[in-house]
């Protein structure tokens, strides 16, 4: 795990790009240490936070990055609610607060397992930055990635190995992305699942697995207030009894470790 | 900085954590030794400690609200034993004193978890979490003058560490609570805690959106509400007061060091910044050496 520098810091607005339905954000961080795939930042504009509808919004708000090295941090957001909102309107060059990167990523598949990435949505980012770093790692993943329709599913495009399912059928498989894994599982059982998304595909990827027997790493999202284990605002059941927090002991943890993801 | 002298305890600063707020543990797994290095409070409080253990309420725990947000926690920990056996040998290596914040339902919990707190040498004060239910009236004990003071009368006693305190916004007269406090022999109260709040679900049903249905709102959004109660409770007592609510910056903590505080704590701006303890407290020393 890599540690984050204490406090907030201020970053800069590198570049920001639109493609399709969410907006990709480039980030100087300088000082700051590289991510690792999996971890998380929390992130606020430094201006015009809460000045939203309801006067919102108050607290950061938590990105897994796409990627990170050298100082430059990428991620990915898609505007549906004042923190996002806010986000998705910062000028090249306006400063944010950063701090991170936060919370335990993905670990290495064990036992000679092909690592199989599926996920959806904003789940994304953490899944394409773990691929290139498994790739370098001389592993061959498996991407696949579940959206709405077209509009979600062209940030995936720069991609050319990726399985694309879509609710509407506009781009790939007419379905679930959990399709794409049962038959990727199906083909070939000794795999471990690399999996972030909106809850209810976790839910059934972690089902999926369990059922198969196939380990699988589940990167969280959870509303939080602070990123850094103080609020213990985001908690997720364990199968032994109790909670988890997703910031500290997650966000990646084992499927067999939460007793379900919840659903929201 | 400016030294302060609280209840005999010398500390560098006027700024502390409000309990429940920062887990020095967790945050020095995160940060590593940067933490220790510039450790943002002159006192650490600790998140409060019941008998038994506690998993805390089912999520959604968080909602925000305009300047502010409601937590419906649900007071997590390991239980008295397991703070003793696991947390304080780390807590007690914190370069600054411990508080060690308890809450009981009976006042013979209470008097058990303070008398545990009373053997151990590096727990410098204990911080009573009054904002529970009275098992047999079901009001909060520290929403009620006699209830708390019947209360007191058996905690006192078990101790000769400094008690504060930790007094409730919701209730009719917070000073006539402050003053019963004090009349039993309390060192010194904190306040405020949080404002009882609750929010909708999203879905438009009308439904509950915490998992434990009402939470405590904090924030910007309680300052001015803080600012009157701080004010309100010392004027009516003489030992020391520990102010919270909403505060974000030195200004924020000079207001309640003016109404009347000897302390001031900081909670929910140390989620947005984990080191906003001592960026309050440097902003607080520039506008005391003007």
């Amino acid at each position: 795990m890599t540690q984050a520098p204490f406090g907030r810091r201020r970053g800069v607005l590198a570049s920001i790009r639109k493609v399709g339905a969410y907006h990709l954000l480039e980030v100087v961080d300088r000082g700051g240490p590289d991510p690792e795939p999996g971890q998380f930042y929390m992130l606020a504009a430094v201006s015009g936070w809460g000045a939203g509808t309801d006067e919102r919004p108050f607290l950061p708000r938590a990105f897994s990055c796409m990627g990170g090295s050298a100082g430059r941090v990428w991620f990915m957001l898609e505007d549906i609610g004042p923190g996002t909102h806010r986000l998705a309107r910062l000028q090249k060059g306006e400063p944010l607060w950063l701090t991170g990167p936060l919370g335990h990523g993905f670990r290495m598949p064990e036992d000679g397992r092909r690592p199989i990435l599926t996920g959806g949505g904003v789940g994304v980012p953490p899944l394409v930055m773990w691929s290139q770093a498994l790739v370098e790692r001389g592993a061959r993943p498996t991407l696949q990635f579940g959206f709405r329709d077209a509009a979600h599913a062209a940030v995936a495009a720069s991609f050319d190995t990726v399985q694309i399912a879509t609710d509407d059928g506009s781009v790939g498989h007419h379905g679930l992305v959990t399709e794409l894994l049962a038959a990727e599982l199906h083909r070939d059982p000794h795999a471990t699942v690399y999996s972030c998304g909106p809850p209810g595909m976790l839910e059934a990827i972690r089902r999926m697995c369990l059922e198969r027997e196939v380990p699988a790493q589940l990167a969280l999202e959870s509303g939080m207030a602070c990123g850094f284990g103080a609020c213990f605002g985001c908690v997720v059941p364990l199968s032994g009894g109790g909670y988890a927090r997703v910031c500290v002991d997650g966000p990646v943890l084992d499927a067999t470790a939460i007793d379900h993801v919840p659903a929201h | 900085m400016s030294a302060v002298d609280f209840c005999g305890i010398e500390l560098a600063h006027p700024i502390v954590n409000g309990s429940g707020t920062f887990d020095a543990i967790a945050a020095h797994a995160v940060f590593g030794d940067a933490l220790l290095e510039d450790f943002p409070f002159s006192a650490f409080v600790s998140k409060t400690i019941t008998l038994a253990v506690r998993d805390g309420n089912p999520p959604p725990r968080l909602w925000e609200t305009p300047s502010g947000m409601i937590n419906s926690i649900g007071l997590p920990n390991k239980g008295l034993a397991g703070y003793l056996e696991h947390d304080l040998p780390k807590l007690a290596a914190l370069p600054v004193p411990l508080i060690t914040n308890v809450m009981g339902s009976t006042a013979g919990e209470l008097c058990e978890l303070v008398a545990a707190c009373d053997g151990q040498e590096a727990i410098r004060a204990i911080e009573l979490n009054v904002s529970c239910p009275n098992v047999k009236t079901g009001l909060d004990i520290g929403a009620d003058p006699a209830s708390l003071a019947e209360v007191m009368r058996a905690v006192r006693p078990q101790t000769a560490k400094p008690l504060i305190v930790k007094l409730t916004p919701n209730t009719a007269d917070v000073a006539l609570v402050a003053a019963a406090a004090e009349a039993e022999g309390a060192d010194a109260v904190s306040l405020i805690n949080t404002l009882r709040a609750t929010a909708q679900h999203p879905d438009g049903s009308g439904r509950p959106w915490l998992g434990g249905v009402t939470g405590g709102m904090s924030g910007p959004a309680i300052r001015a509400v803080a600012l009157a109660q701080v004010t309100a409770v010392a004027a009516r007592v003489s030992i020391p007061v520990v102010g919270m609510g909403g505060v974000q910056r030195g200004e924020h903590a000079a207001q309640l060091l003016r109404a009347g505080a000897t302390l001031v704590a900081v909670g929910t701006e140390s989620f947005r910044d984990s080191a906003a303890g001592s960026r309050i407290a440097r902003e607080l020393d520039r506008l005391e050496a003007r």
